[in-house]
């Protein structure tokens, strides 16, 4: 029996090594789900003096979509969003970082798939909201809970096995 | 004439010293900025390949820092300091795993180890002890008494 | 045409490794001399074909040639050429066939040294190298390529990593890769050995000194990524736990306890299984390495490029290769009869706990690296373990060893009398305890783990003066007559004790400022007066920096002035910025000064650190590497060789152990 030890538990070191090899050893789990989104309020970009808070989505259930007019793959899921939004889904912008106050322009010439933008200049609500890096997505439900988060980009075969379903399933 | 001007070379840098002063601390606070940086190697930077949140330039970790000083300075205990965080980001900023269900193997492994170990010890060893005393004056001896003829010591 | 040269290269050497791995494996089965004798031309023809793949692609880095995606990805024309050779290693592909040089190098050596060997025995081993060899030369052709060409070529390259600009970049990575592939001898003799059936002591003597030598280089390699680390990463750091300093960790503690049971294995004729189970065990684990940093299934500082097709590869590589020999070793498992006795306090019985607390330490580091893989592949959630895990469970691991090594050398073979040891280390023990309270109270103040650590160091210090007074008396002091072998293993434990001096006075005693200087500013820190004189913009081959003028004196103004340049530099191809820290390196501790951000002004950021002892680290690290490649030199091996068999040890065989069963 003894001689056998080794080699069983190679065995089992191997499957854990093998299932290991397909997952991404940075990809962070967000504490969030199932719970509720944290409060804030922050400025409106579009509507300079409005403020915003997650309360005011409730109702039905929404995106929050993290992005920054500096990040280069943003802008590539920019039109990608606008399709979602054609589509009638809402999706809330947080605007994090914009030091350099460009994401109105950038929403006049590329298009505005928003209902609206909060602006988190310093990052703040980004640090609450466990945010990482952008872009970043959460699906938040009609009470208010989030219910998932995608870190990188939303893609059509993201969308259709990630999101779509998900909120199929919400909503129902 | 050389010793002249090293003399004045030196009036000259020591009264520079002197207008000039012991350089301030970076932190407006050094003794939280202690504590922080104490707190901080423990955490991880979650946006680094493998870095702790103390090292980290990564502008996250320089915004997480800042957090954290914040939350110091409105006199949040440590413990609190890394709850705030971990609700934000999960068990995976703490380089120090909490002692959980998940994670007792990971703590008491060394342990375990070592008892493994020790009781091979104790066997391996009692098992040659009991061996028939006859075996003692064996091959072993002899070739011990071989290398004393060769002149060779072990 | 010189890369595509390389390429066929490469190609031909895989084709001998084949003629290598097969042919005379098959001669050893039969009893053929014509097929054992293909073993040698075909390893030296391997070597030649490998060091030629490796000149090319040396050569087109040289001369920049960026149409090869490599050379685009990691050199630069302005680049210094020393670094763009040492660029040739400084990426996945490259490192790997640095990798497959050294592997080839380590087989001729044994075919060189090993010619005086039993001919199936020298036969097997090379035939097993070669099969390895297979291995990596097939992973370095089908999955890390480093001849693939670029079209368009780039105008000029994207730069080596700036953290890889570096002295200590040029000889760690060759140096661990000859400890890693190094220990692939050791496999190769075990598994000579199974399948030869072959196991007795003569075995163990002829393994001896090629694992010693292995041990020495990864030893070596390893110090020297830690010295890199110290002064590259720009905060005096020297360890940080990293799964890949981990992964050269694991196979240095199981290629330690291996040394230990080889020489009771070879002296006693005692754990013949252990000790080949521990020959393969070291092997597996540098290639468990090898998987760990270049899959990209852990989260590393040093991590390549994650790569799912080439961590498949190793992995099945993996499979093959450990696999086939744990079945292998269960399958002709060495049932030896216990031939000679020892008792609870013998040096069998000690070098054994030094194996049991070895082999613990090995088991935490794995774990603690692999953790949040099982927990991420069992879906139970992220976790991270870093440096505070590892130091809190580590050193309770080491302090027994530590302690065990003042005892072990000193006991007597079978059987020791305690009351005896205890006198002979009774002074030891007194002096060692003594100064462990007083140095500190003398130094920086009491602490339990610095006095705890230097009780340790002194524990060992005496020791050692107590082993070789002891020999050196029945010698009649003549110090020549001293066999190296004894020599070297007290001069490695020596060296572990200076290690242990320098990680308890730097961890204890280590002190730092962080501060805002501007021009003529100063601060004081550990008796040492450093000014700031301003920075000056400077520009080098490929890169502009800042350089800071640091002037230190001794507090007080006595002494001669010393001038440190912290720079913070930019590289110019790639925008990285670094920080390259300004050291003095001295006996009893390092100067250590690291450039901040620009503060408006002359005004700078400047952190400057004290470091106690810290020299003593790699000092001790290369006083173990010296004391092992005595050891390896050892006549008694050669002498061994010649005799070209057992000598007079008993030759506990399988053949005995199957007329039993």
């Amino acid at each position: 029996m003894k001689r056998w030890l080794p080699f069983a538990a190679f065995c089992v070191l191997l499957v854990f090594l093998y299932v290991g090899l397909f997952r991404d050893p940075r990809e962070v789990p967000s504490p969030f789900i199932g719970r509720p989104a944290p409060a804030f309020v922050l400025p409106v970009v579009e509507r300079p003096g409005a403020t915003f808070s997650p309360e005011q989505a409730r109702g039905r259930s929404w995106l929050l979509n993290v992005w920054a007019p500096w990040c280069t793959t943003c802008q590539k899921e920019h039109l990608f969003l606008m399709q979602v939004a054609a589509t009638g889904v809402p999706v809330y912008g947080l605007n994090w970082k914009d030091q350099d106050r460009e994401a109105t322009a950038m929403l006049a010439r590329m298009g505005n798939p928003y209902v609206l933008n909060a602006d988190d200049r310093d990052g703040r609500v980004g640090i609450d909201w466990g945010v990482t890096g952008v872009p970043e997505t959460f699906v938040i439900d009609a009470e208010g809970i989030i219910r998932m988060k995608h870190s990188g980009p939303i893609n059509e075969r993201i969308w259709k096995r990630k999101f779509l379903p998900l909120l199929q399933a919400i909503d129902s | 004439m050389r010793r002249g001007a090293w003399f004045l070379l030196g009036l000259a840098l020591l009264a520079m010293e002197a207008v000039a002063g012991e350089a301030r601390p970076n932190a407006d606070d050094p003794v939280l900025e202690a504590r922080l940086m104490g707190l901080a190697a423990d955490l991880r930077c979650v946006v680094c390949q493998n870095e702790s949140l103390a090292e980290s330039r990564a502008p996250l970790a320089q915004d997480l820092r800042e957090e954290v000083r914040d939350l110091m300075r409105q006199g949040k205990t440590d413990a609190e300091v890394v709850e705030y965080l971990t609700l934000r980001y999960g068990d995976f900023v703490l380089y120090r795993p909490p002692f959980k269900p998940e994670t007792y193997l990971l703590w008491l492994g060394p342990a375990l180890f070592l008892v493994i170990g020790g009781l091979a010890w104790v066997i391996a060893t009692r098992r040659r002890r009991a061996l028939p005393a006859t075996d003692r004056l064996d091959a072993e001896d002899l070739r011990k008494a071989a290398e004393l003829l060769r002149g060779e010591s072990k | 045409m010189i890369p595509e040269l390389g390429q066929v290269a490469l190609v031909i050497a895989l084709v001998l490794a084949l003629v290598q791995g097969s042919l005379p494996l098959i001669g050893a089965q039969r009893g053929s001399a014509t097929l054992m004798a293909v073993a040698g031309p075909a390893s030296y023809g391997q070597l030649a074909f490998v060091l030629l793949a490796f000149a090319a692609l040396g050569y087109a880095f040289a001369v920049n040639d960026f149409s090869v995606k490599n050379v685009a990805h990691n050199s630069f024309s302005e680049l210094p050429l020393a670094y763009r050779l040492t660029a040739t290693w400084g990426s996945h592909e490259g490192s790997m066939l640095l990798w497959v040089v050294i592997l080839a190098a380590w087989t001729s050596a044994v075919t060189v040294f090993g010619r005086r060997l039993p001919l199936a025995v020298s036969a097997r081993v090379v035939g097993v190298l070669g099969l390895v060899s297979v291995g990596f030369l097939a992973f370095v052709l089908f999955t890390s390529n480093p001849f693939v060409r670029l079209f368009p070529a780039p105008l000029d390259g994207a730069d080596l990593n700036p953290l890889l600009q570096d002295a200590g970049m040029i000889l760690h990575p060759p140096m661990l890769y000859m400890g890693y592939v190094g220990f692939s001898v050791a496999f190769a003799f075990a598994i000579a050995a199974l399948l030869g059936r072959r196991l007795d002591a003569a075995w163990a003597r002829w393994a001896r000194p090629w694992t010693t030598a292995a041990w020495v280089f990864l030893t070596i390699g390893i110090a020297l990524g830690s010295w890199w680390a110290y002064r590259e990463l720009g905060w005096g750091g020297w360890w940080f736990w990293d799964p890949t300093e981990n992964a050269s960790l694991m196979p240095w503690l199981a290629g330690t306890a291996l040394v230990h049971s080889l020489a009771v294995t070879e002296k006693r004729g005692h754990f013949v299984s252990w000790t080949l189970f521990l020959s393969i065990t070291v092997f597996s684990f540098s290639l468990l390495g090898t998987f760990l940093i270049r899959s990209g299934v852990l989260s590393s500082v040093h991590a390549f490029a994650n790569d799912p097709a080439r961590g498949m590869f190793i992995l099945s590589f993996l499979g093959v290769v450990i696999g086939g020999s744990l079945l292998l070793y269960a399958w002709r498992f060495p049932r030896v009869p216990k031939v000679a006795t020892f008792g609870w306090l013998s040096r069998e019985s000690l070098v054994l706990g030094n194996n049991v607390l070895l082999i613990a330490a090995l088991g935490t580091v794995m774990l603690g690296t692999l953790y949040p893989l099982f927990l991420d592949v069992l879906g139970l959630g992220k976790v991270s373990v870093g440096p505070p895990y590892f130091n809190a469970v580590f050193v309770p691991l080491m302090a027994p060893l530590l302690f065990l090594m003042g005892v072990g050398p000193l006991a007597r073979w079978r059987e020791t009398s305690l009351p005896g040891l205890a006198v002979r280390l009774r002074w030891a023990f007194g002096v060692a305890a003594a100064l462990a309270l007083i140095l500190p109270l003398l130094y920086g103040g009491l602490r339990p783990m610095v006095s705890l650590g230097l009780f340790l160091a002194l524990w060992i210090f005496a020791s050692v003066i107590i082993g070789v007074s002891e020999r050196l008396k029945g010698l009649g002091w003549a110090v020549g007559r001293l066999p190296r072998g004894f020599v070297g293993m007290q001069l490695a434990h020596t060296g572990i004790a200076v290690v242990v001096v320098g990680i308890t006075l730097v961890s204890g005693y280590e002190s730092e400022r962080d501060v805002r200087m501007d021009v003529g500013e100063y601060v004081d820190l550990a008796g040492y007066r450093f000014a700031f004189r301003g920075a000056t913009a400077e520009t080098g081959p490929n890169y502009v920096a800042d350089r800071g003028v640091v002037e230190v004196t001794r507090v007080g103004g006595t002494g001669p002035t010393l001038t440190l340049y912290p720079e913070k530099r930019k590289y110019n191809a790639s925008g990285m910025a670094m920080t390259e820290a300004a050291l003095r390196s001295g006996a009893f501790g390092d100067l250590y000064v690291s450039l901040g951000d620009y503060l408006g002004g002359q005004a700078w950021s400047l952190r400057v650190y004290y470091k106690p002892f810290v020299g003593w680290l790699w000092a001790g690290a290369f006083l173990m590497a010296l004391g092992g490649a005595l050891a390896a030199s050892d006549r008694r091996y050669r002498l061994a060789a010649e005799r070209a068999g057992p000598r007079g040890a008993p030759a506990v065989g399988m053949g005995a152990a199957e007329a039993k069963g």
